[in-house]
């Protein structure tokens, strides 16, 4: 595996973002650093940040381990992920209102076909459909890693419902409270603009029946859902309702909620529960989570769901190859962002290619999620190499492959001080009427030494990310 | 308001006020275990303790004989026990933390914290865990956090619910208890009067916090009239049958006036608040308590429904 990148320490130097962090981080005594992390999870706790893990046995709600030593991006860095993220999210819209309408990408014989159209996520339901503004992903989460100082890598994107970014803002409130001089002495771009700008998004694409200031709702599967807290807590900011299907009813031509005083009309839904479940008429009829008739209402211009049904065809990992060609195929520009390079088990060279070097590959099942269903061969010991190669060979098309990135490492504190730990990154940008990106974005960090998994479901935990103001 | 908010502002409530007069009771019973055997021997304390809150049957197929140990497992900490404090207190916790954007910081904080004390509580080791110290923990997280909810909730439509559960909820416990004592605590209509009614008496009084209340609002000894009217028409007493009544009515009509709507709920509430503020003790008993309060609880029960088919089920009637 290559040099891991230290985002600190670049040569021997401690890069310039870094500066004030590593006074800081050296005049802290190790009591006051134990404290400050018993009074961080106790602000966790009692504010009730937790996430739901029901079904394991043990403590159902659970605190994701908050790591108070933030990741730093210089202005200059930022700039650079802030136009390359805008530019794939416009790009994924592009291919989301292409693939359900004229198809002109197909038919250009830049992506294939049968991808798209036997794409589990692409919705029949909606071909021909053109929700307001042409928006199909509004809130688009691209998960970023980084390799060295000026190489950064989209790792995936997510179009359906992206979930964290409740960390990102609530990580932030909790560092400063806590060290409020962090914020004197460096000039940090602030993110609390996120949930008024989430607002005016959903607004934004109401739909053309709407005549007054649109109603906007959160849906939700419900409290037992492991990012209920989140769910609640958007909505809190936004002072918006959060529903849940059994609150929503479909009459005439519009969506209604149920309320003290009344049924109240709803024009936007910003769902948090996935196509399956938004319509029992539609899909599955024995989700009591959705609304039944939704779908009507939407197709018929009553009620916008953000994000569309169907859009998680384009953040599919077997489109993924094709998002840099999106760019230059809707926007006619060079990509920004770069893929990882990718192979495709589907592909027979593709494959050959993977089975001979398993060892040295990341595999990813296509649609598997939440760090599941993958090997990471170099960290893999044969017997596992060997039941993924048989997965692999009985059904190609199911898997891809990555080379094994060095991703870049933070420094975190541990245990015996202070380590460098790999760490990810997942900004938000929201589409609507205009498109929009706060300075920021939800840190992962792999708190286990060397490893490469910072999914929160196996052992990761969050950091501050910081954006240094010009 | 969505009415499924509504909905579980007013069940948080009406568990917050179960789980108190649960911890009640749990320490009258405690009390009376300290007292010297009067009444020929006869000691159904614990059974009536149980029989108030229509627990006697489960605990019995359960646990078996009443010890105090097994009662105070099976009313503090037993979540198969819908009425133990610890159920009661998870029931109100879950409905706060699915509404929490509708509580005040402070409200969801009072909630949470006693719910993280009860789960020490019950981590802890039984032989270092006084009674006392349970239900005086648990009367004082029921202070607080309807003192949270006083101070810092928004009078607003939220806050009404709220109230309702409370009021609701009060008014069914002080009925429920007041019936004990006639029909259980009483094993036979001889004893009436005697020094055990006595006793009993003043044990439903600690019940329901109201003995000082009563020694100074009455005077002079106790007796049944007395206490019925302290329990049911005092408008004083705030957990009497009227002021609970009234209470309900209170919150109604501020709904009422807020959606500029009348409703249903408030005139059912309008209604028993008109009949009971007329009587005297004497009505009561003419009727016979245990009637005045079967009827009582019904009336109460069609304020709860008018409620919900008024508010919490979002098609207006």
């Amino acid at each position: 595996m290559a040099q891991t990148f230290n985002e600190m320490v670049d040569q021997g130097h401690v890069r310039e973002a870094y500066r004030n962090l590593e006074k800081w981080q050296n005049d802290m005594p190790g009591d006051l650093r134990a404290m400050k992390q018993s009074e961080a999870e106790a602000l966790f706790r009692r504010v009730g940040i937790t996430f739901a893990v029901y079904g394991e046995g043990g403590d159902p709600e659970r605190l994701i381990p908050f790591d108070m030593f933030p990741r730093v991006f210089t202005a200059s860095e930022w700039r650079k992920l802030d136009r390359g993220i805008r530019q794939r999210a416009a790009a994924l819209n592009a291919f989301l209102a292409d693939v359900y309408d004229q198809r002109e990408i197909i038919r250009a014989g830049r992506i294939p076909e049968h991808l798209v159209t036997k794409n589990e996520a692409f919705e029949k339901a909606v071909v021909g459909f053109r929700p307001p503004r042409n928006v199909w992903s509004h809130i688009v989460g691209i998960d970023l890693v980084r390799t060295g100082p000026d190489q950064f890598y989209v790792l995936e994107d997510n179009c359906r419902t992206p979930s964290g970014v409740s960390y990102m803002l609530q990580n932030r409130e909790i560092m400063m409270r806590m060290f409020p001089n962090l914020f004197v002495e460096n000039r940090i771009a602030p993110v609390d603009g996120y949930a008024d700008t989430l607002r005016k998004t959903l607004a934004s694409v109401a739909p053309q029946k709407c005549d007054s200031d649109p109603t906007v709702v959160i849906l939700t599967p419900g409290q037992f859902n492991s990012a209920y807290y989140e769910h609640s807590f958007l909505a809190d900011l936004m002072g918006v309702e959060l529903v849940e299907g059994q609150d929503l009813f479909v009459d005439g031509d519009f969506c209604w909620m149920r309320t003290t005083e009344g049924p109240k009309k709803v024009d936007v839904i910003y769902r948090r529960i996935d196509d399956a479940f938004i319509d029992p008429l539609c899909f599955r009829p024995d989700s009591m989570l959705g609304v039944p008739g939704l779908m009507n209402v939407y197709r018929s211009g009553g009620v916008t769901i953000c994000s569309a049904p169907g859009a998680g065809v384009a953040d599919d990992k077997a489109i993924y190859t094709f998002v840099p060609e999106m760019i230059r195929f809707y926007l006619g520009e060079a990509p920004i962002l770069e893929n990882v390079p990718t192979w495709q088990c589907a592909k027979a060279d593709d494959c050959k290619y993977v089975l001979e070097n398993l060892s040295e590959l990341v595999v990813k099942e296509v649609h598997g999620s939440g760090g599941y269903g993958m090997l990471v061969g170099p960290k893999a010991d044969r017997a596992t190499i060997e039941a993924f190669r048989a997965k692999i060979e009985e059904r190609p098309s199911n898997y891809i492959a990555q080379p094994t990135l060095a991703l870049s490492a933070c420094p975190t504190f541990v245990e015996e001080g202070v380590a460098p730990r790999h760490v990810d990154l997942r900004p938000y940008c929201l589409v609507g009427e205009k498109i929009e990106l706060v300075p920021g974005g939800l840190t992962r960090v792999a708190l286990n030494e060397g490893s490469l998994v910072v999914n929160s479901s196996q052992g990761g935990g969050v950091k501050d990310t910081w954006v240094l103001a010009e | 308001m969505l009415s499924r908010t509504a909905s579980h502002l007013y069940w948080m409530a009406r568990y917050l006020e179960r789980a108190e007069t649960t911890a009640r009771l749990l320490q009258v019973g405690a009390r009376n275990g300290l007292l010297p055997d009067i009444g020929g021997g006869y000691r159904n304390d614990w059974e009536a303790v149980l029989q108030a809150l229509g627990q006697l049957e489960p605990f019995r197929e359960k646990y078996g004989d009443p010890n105090q140990r097994n009662i105070e497992t099976f009313l503090f900490f037993d979540s198969s026990n819908p009425a133990s404090v610890m159920s009661c207190m998870a029931n109100a916790r879950e409905n706060a933390r699915v509404v929490r954007t509708a509580l005040t910081s402070q409200v969801w904080d009072a909630i949470n914290m006693s719910f993280q004390e009860m789960q020490e509580f019950h981590r802890t080791e039984r032989s270092k865990l006084m009674l006392n110290d349970m239900t005086d923990w648990a009367l004082r997280a029921g202070a607080l956090i309807r003192g949270a909810i006083g101070g810092t909730q928004l009078r607003d439509d939220g806050y009404r619910f709220i109230g309702l559960g409370y009021s609701i909820e009060r008014a069914d416990n002080t009925a429920r208890l007041l019936d004990v004592k006639y029909y259980v605590l009483l094993p036979s209509l001889s004893y009436v009067g005697s020094a055990l009614d006595q006793t009993q008496w003043a044990t439903l009084l600690r019940s329901m916090h109201a003995h000082r209340a009563f020694v100074w609002t009455y005077k002079g000894e106790i007796t049944a009239g007395k206490i019925a009217d302290l329990l049911i028409l005092n408008r004083q007493f705030p957990r009497s049958l009227l002021s609970a009544t009234q209470d309900s009515v209170d919150h109604l009509e501020a709904l009422s006036r807020g959606y500029k709507q009348p409703s249903r709920a408030s005139s059912v509430a309008r209604g028993l608040l008109g009949e009971i503020a007329e009587l005297t003790v004497e009505d009561v008993f003419d009727e016979g308590l245990h009637q005045f309060l079967l009827r009582f609880m019904r009336r109460n029960d069609q304020i709860a429904a008018a409620v919900q088919a008024t508010y919490l089920s979002g098609v207006p009637e």
